[in-house]
């Protein structure tokens, strides 16, 4: 069965340029593996400079980034991979994938990991939680929230994702197959350039 | 005092009340910034009047970042002795909305934005 919840584009264009980085979370040790983030998403956002909107015209001028699109995309692109890496299913053989789509006015990111149905349940109620309530309220409810609690993970990844980059996020959950304990659940944050 | 690896610093300079960030801050989780947690309250317990932190020299922080120094300013804030400013760059976006959502949660804050050339 799949589930679709939030702002989830089922048919990217096949043809449409993109960038995808894929590991095995159970490799490497976690504390190594996080190192590589930031070289990843540095690349990320350097790719999204070189290759792309160098190239691009829009309304009859050559489109010039910002520093405010090349930061969203640097962050967008570490916070994906912390939590990737953060709950992915060690015991899964399953690759964790970032893909990075790149449109004329929007890039999108993908990441697809497998996680155990515990982890999908609680991602599940956070993404219920995100799309009922006013994000700015959450973001900062949570920031409170957090001030009391010493220990975890802050939870504040896709909030700061909506409320400081304005950006969409989606999710699709799938089961890896009818006797895996696994879910696969794939990731979908757009972000607009223009 | 000071608190750093390869990729950042924070550095408490006591006799100017001052507290310096450089370079970029992804560690995992609230349990790697503990250590720069105590140091930004340390600061905070030894000041008396006022304190400044300068983030103009952070290229990056990620959400557990963001959660640190959030954490910092809500236990500020309970200090009504205490005047905090922090100062970040304008033409960096991120710097700015952090001291916009940090003083959102402390609006006696004293965010201080200012131009790259300066």
């Amino acid at each position: 069965m799949i589930k679709i919840l939030g702002n989830f584009i089922s048919d990217i264009p096949i043809q449409t340029e993109y960038l995808q980085i894929g590991f095995s979370p159970s490799s490497i040790p976690l504390k190594q593996r996080w190192q590589t983030n930031g070289l990843s998403a540095d690349f990320i956002s350097e790719y999204l400079e070189v290759f792309f909107v160098g190239q691009q015209v829009v309304h009859g001028e050559k489109f010039v980034i910002s520093s405010q699109i090349n930061d969203a995309v640097k962050y967008v692109a570490n916070e994906l991979l912390e939590n990737a890496m953060k709950f992915s299913a060690p015991d899964s053989d399953y690759p964790t994938r970032i893909s990075f789509f790149l449109f004329d006015q929007q890039v999108v990111f993908h990441v697809i990991n497998a996680v155990t149905q515990n982890s999908a349940d609680n991602l599940e109620v956070l993404i219920h939680t995100l799309l009922d309530n006013d994000p700015h309220e959450l973001y900062l409810a949570k920031m409170e929230a957090n001030a009391e609690e010493s220990g975890g993970h802050s939870g504040l990844g896709f909030l700061s994702m909506v409320c400081d980059y304005s950006a969409k996020l989606g999710w699709k959950f799938e089961k890896l197959a009818p006797d895996s304990p696994f879910i696969i659940v794939t990731t979908m944050v757009c972000l607009d350039i223009t | 005092m000071e608190v750093k690896n390869k990729e950042y610093s924070v550095s408490y300079q006591p006799e100017n009340a001052l507290v310096i960030c450089k370079g970029s801050l992804s560690l995992n989780g609230t349990a790697e910034y503990e250590p720069m947690l105590e140091l930004l309250l340390q600061a905070a317990n030894q000041q008396m009047q006022h304190l400044t932190l300068n983030l103009c020299g952070l290229t990056f922080l990620n959400s557990s970042g963001i959660n640190t120094f959030t954490k910092f300013v809500i236990q500020v804030r309970k200090r009504q002795d205490l005047q905090l400013r922090i100062i970040g760059y304008e033409e960096i976006a991120w710097q700015v909305k952090l001291l916009r959502n940090l003083q959102r949660l402390m609006p006696t804050l004293e965010i201080d934005v200012i131009p790259q050339t300066t």
